[in-house]
């Protein structure tokens, strides 16, 4: 049977030569070495843990990989190396840093593929703004292409920038509404959570909007949308994301300590997959363990992609294009 | 029926849409890292042409069509359709004039063409790139002008009229790409 005649579409970020992917194989290994050199400047210490582990996140956003062991049981590969890391912590590691793997299942586009490298990192000590300042100066160091200022803004000020709306405030209706006019066929969808809402707006009319070859960062998140960020005095969460043109590249927290927010939102995450219909994760018993005999130090953790900071190094459409072997051919 | 979760979205995939048969050109996964999963998805309408832009949920699912594309011979027509015949099972099939569209003006005996079929019935009939014509009418050609510069009209044996070079008489053959509709050049019998 021959091939559709628009298959020149379905190669787009994989017709990528030879050379180019082992130039992309080279940078990842400067990457790699730059970013050690950075946490070693600044006295972080870096960690390795692990990737399989018999608890998961709870997040009803992420579908976790899950494995069985004959011997073990159900096993789950991370979604980020966030738990095992406030563990270290809560152990006395002090500010630690990790490049690691992290797996999610049915992730898998320009931007994401079901397996990724992340650089996440705790500072003691740090709260939102001096992290801020160390994210883009490693996004920086990595990717010295991007123009050197970035642009700090708040979730609120970005919505009302480019829809007119106040995310935090305005009713719901005007959300839909908002939603209806900018993105294409949303009446079709059903619209009715307004998280749902705003991250439909957020990822078609907010954040195409950023400049490219810069950096954004979009700071105090509605408290819906805090994961596990305290809330700061104006009672939003208190938490950026760091975007270059529309492509998140950071994520990062001025982190909750007490053991009481982690069981509450483990708990609120676990209700809202079961309301989905989605398997339950068993939570990290050990986490809320360590955290019940004392809070966790008061700390801001930070998870980059380095995937997709290597794309900006190398100027790549595609995450395929800088990586060994996408799922793919994986 | 088969049913396709926005996870298994990739370029080429036939999917229904508004009860029309659609192919997916673009597919992309936008996902604010703590958020929601969508599929922005580009659709050609098969029928029509039409590509439209569609948001889903990521894990939603819609109905598969039933859409193939075979090669098939072209065998003459009666004016109303234009009949194909598969060249390995020998089936006979008839496109009607939406079907054909622009193809019929390349259509000659035999030429093998790329039949988009929906549920069996032709959808659309993409001519082959390249099809060998001969000068059925053109003004008398002028000797020694091989600069191609300028160029005169000359109607083809399948009714197509198409720009050619000076040079080119009445019962030459040419190559065309059916795709610009442009000359190439002079075809050697």
């Amino acid at each position: 049977m021959p091939a559709p005649r628009n298959s020149a579409a379905s190669a787009r970020g994989r017709a990528v030569s030879r050379e180019a992917r082992l130039a992309a194989l080279r940078k990842r290994a400067t990457l790699l070495a730059e970013a050690r050199a950075f946490f070693g400047e600044r006295g972080y210490l870096e960690v390795e843990t692990p990737v399989l582990a018999r608890s998961g996140a709870p997040d009803a956003q992420l579908a976790q990989f899950a494995l069985s062991d004959p011997m073990l049981g159900a096993l789950y590969l991370q979604t980020s190396p966030e738990y095992a890391m406030k563990r270290l912590i809560l152990a006395g590691s002090g500010s630690i840093f990790q490049i690691t793997k992290a797996f999610r299942q049915g992730e898998s586009g320009r931007f994401h593929n079901p397996e990724f490298t992340l650089i996440e990192w705790y500072g003691l000590g740090y709260d939102r703004e001096r992290l801020i300042i160390e994210a883009c100066a490693l996004i920086a160091r990595l990717a010295p292409s991007l123009h050197d200022k970035a642009r700090i803004v708040s979730y609120r000020e970005a919505f009302r920038e480019a829809l007119g709306i106040d995310p935090i405030e305005d009713p719901d209706d005007r959300l839909r509404d908002a939603a209806r006019a900018h993105v294409p066929s949303a009446h079709e969808l059903p619209l009715d959570d307004r998280d749902e809402i705003l991250d439909l707006l957020m990822t078609h009319a907010v954040a195409p909007a950023f400049p490219t070859g810069a950096l954004t960062v979009v700071t105090d998140y509605p408290p819906s949308q805090a994961a596990l960020a305290r809330l700061n005095a104006r009672g939003l969460a208190d938490r950026f994301e760091i975007y270059q043109g529309p492509m998140e590249l950071a994520n990062g927290f001025h982190e909750a300590t007490r053991g009481g927010e982690y069981a509450q939102r483990f708990a609120t995450e676990a209700a809202k997959r079961r309301a989905r219909g989605l398997p339950d994760i068993p939570e990290d018993r050990r986490l809320l363990g360590a955290l019940a005999e004392g809070d966790l130090p008061d700390c801001a953790g930070c998870a980059l992609g380095l995937d997709r900071v290597l794309m900006l190094a190398v100027g790549a459409t595609h995450i395929d294009e800088v990586l060994a072997f996408p799922i793919e051919r994986a | 029926m088969t049913t396709y979760s926005t996870n298994e979205f990739k370029n080429g995939l036939k999917i229904m849409l508004d009860a029309d048969p659609c192919a997916i050109i673009e597919n992309e996964f936008v996902k604010p890292g703590k958020g929601q999963a969508f599929n922005r998805v580009k659709i050609r309408n098969l029928k029509t042409g039409r590509v439209v832009e569609r948001t889903f949920k990521s894990g939603d699912t819609v109905e598969g069509a039933d859409v193939v594309d075979v090669e098939m011979q072209y065998l003459y027509s009666d004016g109303d359709f234009w009949y194909f015949m598969s060249p390995e099972t020998y089936e006979q099939l008839g496109a009607d004039k939406t079907a054909v569209g622009e193809a019929a003006k390349w259509l000659k005996e035999q030429a093998l063409c790329l039949v988009t079929l929906w549920n069996g019935v032709p959808l659309s009939v993409a001519a082959p790139v390249h099809v060998v014509l001969k000068v059925t009418d053109t003004d008398p050609g002028v000797r020694g002008d091989t600069s191609g510069g300028g160029g005169k009209p000359a109607t083809l044996e399948t009714g197509a009229v198409v720009r050619v070079p000076l040079f080119i008489n009445i019962g030459d053959t040419l190559k065309i790409n059916t795709e610009t509709g442009e000359y190439i050049a002079r075809a050697k019998e």
